[in-house]
């Protein structure tokens, strides 16, 4: 056969062009979204924590098993009354400008976190009330009410650090060009195709960095991303599905983590939001379709067991999992029961689902299980964002949704559970869980915190507002030639240590 | 009528076209169910900051004062900002349209060196093993699902064999050779479905001429059969695929959805179906506004082209 000569010269081009770069290293990470702004104050979505954690520094982190660590930070100490905490600095920490790090620029950014309009850090920190300069590497933040959570949030985007000289020339724009004091530098971004970093040579703790270059390209399918770790093309991916892991165990030049995730999947139920709420707005009955549920065969059937099955708002694991109510059996007999005791024997109630594998197949699953105790579930699909617009309003009965976690307990319950919180779209209230959960804040000492986190805990089983199914495990698939990774329970990658052979 | 005038007629048209797709497109996005501002909000639920989002983003305006603030900007060539990312729409598209131009270019070259020469050779010899084999494969290219193909292609050639990347674009300005490694398995796949429908309507248009009597009289002059093919039917049964060929090749500008997705390329139709998901408003209406003007200008172009060809068009 005869091939054309222009697609012979296309052909010998492309296989010429296949062989590799030259010696930089260049670490690639497929991500599953997207990013939104690379700005610490206005970012939301979660994928843009992942590139955070190479660009931009932060006062503190967590350790594996959720301890907080100074990073930026060198150390810490709370006032007595909790209502203000001085941080001590690192000295000789640079920005990506070579800018120097100091007190000064921990008042600003705090202040521009706090101040900044459209800001997402607000709701976190925004008790900060005053940042006091004490010396250059001494600050001491001022809080409007007692709040121990704070310095969790601090090892998250509002304990991130930019540049300040960078930040006011760029203005709404620093997004688009980051400037922070994280191991790696901006280089640059292409909407949906790929965000470019490279080793920052002035950072504080070079030693630790061994990739020159990084990049996180966002790949949506699922398939084609493993394909791409798979053929080389990226040396990571996050949050990899449990169906991917078969392929990921059997291929010797791969490998992958699993740790629990922070965050639980969940099912509110209307309590009291709005009309819709007079179906399940007697215990008893939330009571029984709880009890209705087997969340071990569950997991089995739809996740293969990779996840974990769950009850309360962190994971078994976790400290401040209380270990007396453990994940119970199904009990249909009791679900019945308590069905005919509510005067509502044969329960009609509509569960909406996002148009998304897992709780897809997970909610068919429920609806079967509740059937067997007569309980007739009607499966609504909605995307996502018309599911969480209606959940807000109040027009719904049930819908499934998802909550990613924080490291602090107070993260993951506070405002989902208090009467006024915000993410409390059940509308929930329960005096007794409001001053439990408000006084958790305000203590420091970690077994105190667990005696009131368990007392409320406690009361929010009984009262079943919302359904808590399993918690996720965060999957990090990598190529066998990457060394030093160590998962954490948020799923974000620390580059520091990593090693490409 | 003159070529000038006929091109200025079409180029008047061209503005209230525009306009009707802006208008639509816009009210379309109204009806789209669930409140842009808690799609952008992710976890966030706290009132003052999604408030916050709705006034930023003129989301607490009615619909027409919405479309008119855009507009406004529109026609100063402002297309605004991406919710989702702030990056600036103008940016985005400017970023994405030579992707888009490039990927659209190759799928339709590998489309003509499929669709063509298949076309006339099953029309030459109608009826034979070549004619069945070409339809054959026409109709696999028409049949076959882009987003399986692309999966296929990416597990044989990337992961199996490890000849291509599996994803990775890079611009061909910054590393040519790459560029051409990550854009010919998503040309290959967008290519062969268009090489299928340019194969069909090649073939149906060498048979109409074929039977022409022009081509009779040729053969009965003992023309060589390859030239009555190639010279003296091909030429006018080129007409029509030339008017086919611009206007899968706007389908191919408005950004191949499944392909790009798949191969992570980023192009107009990946920064469509995000913008979509992400209630991003402005880039939507950004994206579907220029691929508009694109496929509009290039039917333009196409009608010039037919009109320059097609001598009797002009009497009329």
């Amino acid at each position: 056969m005869r091939w054309p000569r222009p697609l012979l010269a296309v052909l010998a081009l492309t296989l010429l062009a296949a062989a590799p770069a030259g010696a930089e290293s260049v670490l690639r990470i497929g991500l599953n979204d997207d990013p939104d702004a690379l700005d610490p104050t206005i970012s939301r979505a979660y994928v843009g924590r992942l590139v955070f954690a190479g660009l931009c520094d932060k006062l503190f982190d967590v350790t594996p098993d959720l301890k907080i660590v100074p990073q930026l930070a060198t150390g810490y100490e709370w006032a007595a009354d909790q209502r203000s905490v001085t941080i001590k600095l690192r000295s000789g920490v640079k920005f990506h400008d070579g800018e120097p790090f100091n007190a000064e620029a921990v008042k600003f950014n705090i202040e521009r976190h706090i101040n900044t309009p459209g800001s997402f850090r607000k709701t976190e920190i925004g008790q900060i009330q005053s940042v006091d300069v004490l010396n250059d590497t001494t600050v001491r933040l001022n809080l409007s009410e007692p709040l121990v959570p704070l310095l969790a949030a601090l090892t998250d985007r509002s304990g991130m650090m930019v540049s300040p000289k960078a930040a006011r020339a760029l203005g709404d724009k620093f997004g688009q060009k980051p400037v922070c004091a994280g191991p790696y530098r901006f280089v640059e971004r292409v909407a949906q195709g790929r965000i470019v970093m490279e080793k920052f040579p002035d950072y504080w703790d070079k030693s630790s960095i061994h990739i020159d270059r990084v990049e996180f390209v966002p790949i949506t399918d699922s398939t084609a991303r493993l394909a791409s770790l798979r053929s080389g093309d990226l040396h990571m991916i996050e949050r990899a599905s449990p169906t991917d892991l078969p392929e990921i165990r059997g291929d010797s030049k791969l490998k992958v983590t699993g740790v629990p995730e922070l965050g639980y999947q969940m099912i509110p139920l209307n309590v009291a939001n709005g009309p819709k709420a007079k179906t399940l707005a007697d215990a008893r009955v939330r009571q029984a379709i709880d009890l209705a549920i087997d969340r071990e065969t569950l997991v089995k059937t739809v996740f293969n067991d990779e996840y974990i099955a769950g009850n309360q708002w962190v994971s078994p694991s976790n400290y401040y999992y209380n270990k007396k109510f453990p994940v119970r059996k199904r009990d249909v007999a009791k679900a019945r029961a308590l069905l005919k005791e509510a005067g509502q024997p044969s329960l009609t109630f509509t569960l909406i689902v996002p148009p998304e594998r897992d709780r897809q197949e997970a909610a068919q699953i429920i609806q079967a299980m509740l059937a067997e105790a007569g309980i007739t579930m009607t499966l609504q699909t909605q995307e996502n964002v018309t599911m969480l617009t209606n959940g807000r309003k109040g027009d719904f009965e049930a819908y499934f949704t998802f909550w990613s976690g924080r490291p602090d307990p107070d993260g993951n319950v506070f405002t989902q559970s208090t009467c006024k919180g915000a993410q409390n779209d059940s509308h929930y209230c329960n005096a007794d869980v409001d001053a439990l959960l408000t006084k958790a804040r305000q203590v420091a000492s970690p077994a105190e915190r667990k005696k009131l986190y368990d007392a409320a805990t406690e009361i929010m089983l009984r009262d079943t507002p919302r359904l808590l199914l399993w918690h996720r495990r965060v999957f990090t698939g990598h190529s066998a030639r990457l060394q030093g990774f160590t998962p954490y329970p948020d799923g974000i990658i620390r580059l520091k240590g990593l090693k490409l052979n | 009528m003159s070529l000038g005038l006929y091109l200025a007629r079409r180029i008047v048209v061209l503005v209230p076209t525009l306009f009707v797709v802006s208008v639509l497109i816009f009210s379309l996005q109204q009806l789209l169910p669930g409140d842009a501002a808690l799609a952008l909000a992710g976890e966030e639920r706290d009132e003052t900051a999604v408030a916050a989002i709705r006034a930023r983003y003129h989301l607490d305006r009615p619909a027409v004062v919405q479309y008119g603030i855009w507009m406004g900007k529109v026609l100063r060539g402002d297309f605004g900002e991406s919710l989702r990312n702030r990056l600036p729409v103008r940016e985005l598209l400017a970023a994405k349209l030579p992707v888009t131009l490039e990927l659209a270019f190759c799928s339709m070259l590998i489309a003509l060196a499929i669709g063509i020469p298949a076309g006339v050779l099953s029309a030459s010899r109608r009826g034979t093993v070549a004619d069945v084999t070409a339809n054959l494969v026409a109709l696999s290219g028409l049949s076959v699902p882009h987003f399986w193909l692309g999966i296929m292609l990416i597990l044989l050639f990337a992961v199996r064999l490890g000849w291509l990347p599996a994803s990775g674009y890079v611009p061909p300005w910054e590393d040519l050779g790459r560029n051409l490694t990550t854009i010919l398995l998503p040309s290959i796949v967008l290519g062969t479905g268009v090489g299928g429908v340019m194969m069909r309507h090649t073939r149906s248009a060498m048979l109409q001429t074929l039977n022409a009597d022009y081509v009779r009289t040729a053969r009965a002059k003992s023309v060589p059969e390859r030239l009555v093919i190639l010279k003296h039917a091909l030429r006018n049964a080129l007409i029509p695929v030339i008017t086919l060929g611009a206007i899968e090749f706007g389908r191919l500008l408005s950004g191949a959805v499944l392909t790009e997705q798949i191969f992570a390329i980023p192009g107009f139709g990946k920064l469509l179906v995000d913008g979509v998901f992400n209630r991003d408003y402005a880039v939507v209406q950004g994206v579907v506004l220029v691929s508009a003007g694109l496929y509009v200008l290039l039917n333009l172009v196409a009608d010039v082209l037919y009109f320059v060809a097609n001598p009797r068009l002009r009497g009329s």
